[in-house]
């Protein structure tokens, strides 16, 4: 599996959640998923930016765009350096919530995406990895 | 010999004063402003004329404190000059030139008046450079917040224009969202939306979501939340313009509206005439079928 496009943009503020959703829109066009993926991968990207931002405190996320055999996807890694998630288990179950949200962003991330990997270290961050393959 | 840096500019401006400006003019002529054809030559020349007579008569007040009384009037005068080039849409790197441009010919009536002086020199460039890095930045500063001002009218412009509520029939409101549903937007939508119920005496709301890109799990929440306190208020909500796409995210989100939705606005509007017991029909058979 190669790499063929790598882009970080930083997570700060709520303007750049609409920032990250635009760029994975423009990725996802560029390796040409459909529409239906792309709203995927979008949403999930959204959730996943906006709880690197809500609960990570602010962070970053790497885009890249991968190659195995003959099949291109796209990878999001989401990275903070927040307190981290002590119980995953616990955080992926729907509708439980540590804030005030819907409870479904991560199990629902997971569920919009075709690969999906989660560490946690409490004290020193998280870690969410999402591919969406063509 | 002690050398004043600030003597010796403020001399060298007033001696060497039309040289310097027709070096000024020059170099602002070769610059991008004047080919861009945003400014005439004669509006940049009554500029330079006027900025000039004003730098020289604040050197000449004594100090190279560019924030200092003395340069007063000629702050005012290059806000002014930047702020028509914000609004006007000069490039930074433009207005900033304005004044840059100013340094080498200084250096020059330095070199010519200092010849040979070479501590006085120094001291004399060290002063020019001073004063006019410190107005090159003021005028950066006022050309960035005229920029800001701009942007944030044309924020609030949006805001206001993009979440109108619109009365479809008597007791029936469709509010058409469009773009990204933000918290501090949803709050202006929500209000708007239930003034409106309230003004209107509506028993129907359609929202329309066809304009808004993404329904992640907080826009999901805003519309939850605008749906419940609309049924307060007792209105009834029907969520319209949902996509195909948008809708398979949703189930895999594992969101559930529990309202009633429709694919678009159309059919909501549609649902809601039925509701309110009105029906449309076709006015009379067309003239050839009649006959």
């Amino acid at each position: 599996m190669t790499v063929t496009k790598t882009e970080t943009l930083p997570v700060r503020s709520g303007d750049d959640v609409v920032r990250v959703r635009q760029r994975v829109r423009a990725l996802a066009v560029e390796i040409g998923l459909g529409l239906v993926d792309q709203t995927k991968i979008i949403t999930a990207a959204s959730e996943l930016a906006r709880n690197t931002l809500d609960y990570g405190g602010g962070g970053d996320v790497c885009m890249e765009i991968v190659q195995a055999a003959m099949r291109k996807g796209l990878r999001l890694t989401f990275e903070d350096h927040g307190p981290g998630i002590a119980d995953i288990e616990q955080a992926m179950t729907d509708h439980y919530t540590s804030g005030g949200g819907l409870g479904l962003g991560l199990g629902g991330a997971k569920r919009l995406s075709n690969e999906f990997h989660i560490e946690s270290t409490p004290g020193s961050g998280t870690r969410v990895t999402i591919a969406r393959w063509k | 010999m002690k050398t004043d840096g600030a003597e010796v500019l403020s001399k060298t401006v007033t001696q060497d004063e039309a040289a310097i400006l027709d070096a000024w003019n020059a170099a602002l002529r070769e610059g991008t402003s004047l080919q861009s054809g945003r400014i005439r030559e004669a509006e940049l020349q009554t500029q330079v004329k006027a900025v000039f007579g004003q730098i020289r008569d604040a050197l000449a007040s004594g100090g190279l404190d560019a924030d200092a009384a003395g340069f007063a009037s000629l702050r005012e005068t290059l806000a002014d000059i930047s702020r028509s080039r914000a609004i006007q849409g000069f490039t930074p790197t433009d207005t900033a030139n304005f004044v840059f441009s100013l340094k080498e010919p200084i250096f020059d009536a330095l070199k010519r008046m200092l010849d040979g002086d070479a501590t006085a020199l120094a001291a004399g460039v060290w002063a020019a450079g001073k004063v006019l890095d410190r107005l090159g930045l003021q005028t950066m500063e006022v050309f960035l917040a005229s920029r800001e001002e701009v942007i944030g009218r044309q924020g609030q412009e949006i805001a206001e224009l993009s979440t109108p509520v619109v009365r479809l029939w008597d007791g029936i409101l469709a509010l058409p969202l469009i773009g990204t549903l933000d918290s501090a937007r949803t709050g202006v939508v929500m209000e708007n939306l239930l003034q409106a119920i309230v003004d209107e005496e509506a028993e129907i709301a359609i929202i329309d979501i066809t304009g808004v890109p993404t329904v992640d799990t907080l826009v999901a929440q805003h519309l939850l939340k605008t749906v419940a306190a609309a049924r307060l208020m007792g209105a009834d909500c029907i969520v319209s313009g949902i996509r195909p796409q948008i809708a398979q995210t949703m189930v895999h989100l594992g969101v559930e509206l529990n309202v009633v939705s429709k694919a678009t606005l159309a059919d909501a509007f549609a649902v809601a005439l039925k509701r309110t017991g009105r029906k449309v029909v076709r006015q009379q058979a067309p003239a050839e079928e009649r006959r």
